[in-house]
């Protein structure tokens, strides 16, 4: 791997700090803004009525469901597309990565079409007494196919830079390809996995459209914390508020998580 | 004639006088803009008077439908109306009590929750009762208007139907019907009435005891009373309800 210099090394001029001055506070403004108009003092209270416990504890169990999905799918995915070639390969990746662009009702809309009670899967299914929509496999399925992409984009991303040599001596020294597999390229792995895992988990705690158009709300059973908090926004505007403090919070410790591995990774390359 | 009678009109409203009580949407405002924040229940209702009034006074209507709530929270950050009508009377409450609206309030229409199946009932349902067994019924949650009125009615009714969804719009609850999703869902007659032949309805006995009434007002920012008002006469005005009672709106 190519040894990446320090940033001392590449100073930048310095009205470039302008213009990501002004970017960085371009994001972080509406979040200060919400953080000031949350009920700091009542947020306990608002944190522990049984729709905000419920919301919560919906919301941890279904994305933990959905990051198992999302790695056991998503890692054959990646590795795949990153070492096939040729059109189909092409479009493989492109389909793989979809999901991440479209509109969270657009998806909620397919996963309608394809897998509710008259749809093209979903009719099928029905025929034999398995019905997906109302249910909490809805909301998996839903995250699952939204975050996926994120992991299976960093996962292949990492496969493309990876150094051959590794791979290529332990074939040559007789490992079958499932043991490089396993004993040197996953390994190898570990930093943009996590990574992508963390960014992954991160997109399916905010999954929202599919939940919405495919698996309705029903405390306790699909009512995921952003759910929650779009119907408390109508009832109680402050626990919308003291729910999305939860659910930034997630976001931003799953953020740093991940920036924290990729910093790791490419320390370690720096030597 | 008309057109002279029209500005002549509009030349006594602009300079205050305000026409005499009685007479309903005089030629009044050829050219003027009037801003109505409505309930989305009523779009259908009102886009059809707006343009039977827009062709009666010349007067153009601007309409920004959206939920009763959500209207309170835009006029309360100041967006600009003339008119506010709500889908209930806790949501323009708190626009009178914030002094956003200019009078008393008028109600001008009714509408009662009735239950929406597949088009021809296949699943044979007959109001909120044991047909609904084993079947899946979707409705609004508590904290919504629709979802507030069906827990009034389950308590008259004594009844405690199990839905599998409890969605934060009356238009998710029909979508999940229309979609097939759903076995049954509760919304408001109007919107079982305008999702045509995709639904049946059927009326939940006992429905006609909670009614959800639509109260209509002009605000106190609006920058032309006169206009304000022409319209809402001619909303509470025979013609305007005769168009409410075409979308399924009831009398107040």
């Amino acid at each position: 791997m190519s040894r990446a210099r320090t940033p001392q090394a590449r100073p930048l001029p310095g009205w470039l700090f302008v213009p990501a001055g002004l970017a960085l506070a371009f994001v972080a403004l509406p979040i200060a803004g919400l953080l000031t108009r949350v009920p700091w003092l009542r947020l306990p209270a608002l944190l522990a009525t049984p729709e905000s416990v419920d919301a919560l504890a919906l919301s941890l169990q279904t994305c933990a469901a959905s990051l198992i999905l999302t790695i056991v799918l998503g890692l054959p995915l990646a590795l795949a597309i990153a070492r096939s070639t040729g059109p189909w390969a092409a479009v493989a990746r492109v389909l793989a990565v979809l999901p991440m662009v479209l509109p969270p009702v657009v998806a909620g809309l397919a996963l309608l079409v394809t897998l509710g009670r008259r749809g093209l899967l979903g009719a099928h299914l029905s025929a034999f007494g398995i019905e997906i929509g109302f249910t909490t496999l809805a909301v998996v399925i839903g995250q699952t196919f939204v975050a996926m992409p994120y992991f299976v984009i960093a996962v292949e991303a990492a496969l493309r830079t990876l150094d051959p040599g590794f791979e290529q001596v332990a074939a040559t020294l007789g490992a079958s390809p499932s043991r490089v597999l396993s004993r040197i390229t996953l390994p190898l792995l570990a930093p943009a996995f996590v990574s992508g895992a963390a960014m992954a988990l991160a997109r399916a705690l905010g999954e929202f459209g599919a939940t919405l158009t495919f698996a309705g709300s029903l405390q306790g059973v699909t009512q995921t914390l952003p759910q929650a908090i779009y119907l408390a926004r109508e009832v109680e505007p402050d626990a919308a508020l003291a729910l999305s403090v939860v659910l930034l919070g997630l976001a931003a410790a799953l953020m740093a998580v991940s920036g924290l591995v990729n910093r790791a990774a490419s320390g370690v390359s720096d030597g | 004639m008309k057109k002279l009678v029209a500005s002549l009109a509009a030349a006594l409203v602009l300079a205050g006088c305000s026409a005499p009580a009685g007479t309903s949407s005089p030629a009044v405002a050829s050219g003027k803009t009037v801003t109505v924040f409505a309930a989305a229940s009523l779009k259908g209702a009102f886009t059809k008077i707006g343009d039977a009034f827009g062709a009666e006074t010349g007067a153009k209507v601007s309409y920004n439908f959206n939920g009763s709530s959500a209207l309170v929270d835009q006029l309360l950050g100041g967006a600009p109306a003339d008119v506010f009508a709500s889908a209930d009377e806790s949501n323009m409450k708190k626009a009178t009590d914030a002094a956003l609206t200019a009078g008393k309030p008028t109600l001008f229409a009714t509408n009662v929750l009735t239950l929406v199946v597949a088009p021809g009932n296949p699943a044979k349902i007959t109001g909120l009762d044991a047909s609904l067994d084993g079947k899946k019924l979707v409705v609004c949650a508590v904290g919504v208007p629709c979802g507030n009125a069906l827990a009034t009615l389950e308590k008259n009714l004594g009844v405690s139907p199990k839905p599998v969804s409890q969605e934060q719009t009356v238009t998710d609850v029909l979508g999940k019907v229309t979609s097939g999703e759903a076995d049954a869902g509760v919304v408001y007659a109007t919107d079982a009435k305008s999702a045509g032949a995709k639904v049946t309805a059927v009326a939940i006995p006992g429905s006609e005891k909670v009614v959800n009434n639509y109260p209509i007002a002009a605000t106190a920012s609006t920058k032309d009373a006169a206009l304000a008002r022409a319209y809402i006469d001619y909303v509470t005005g025979p013609k305007g309800q005769a168009i409410l009672t075409e979308f399924g709106f009831g009398k107040p």
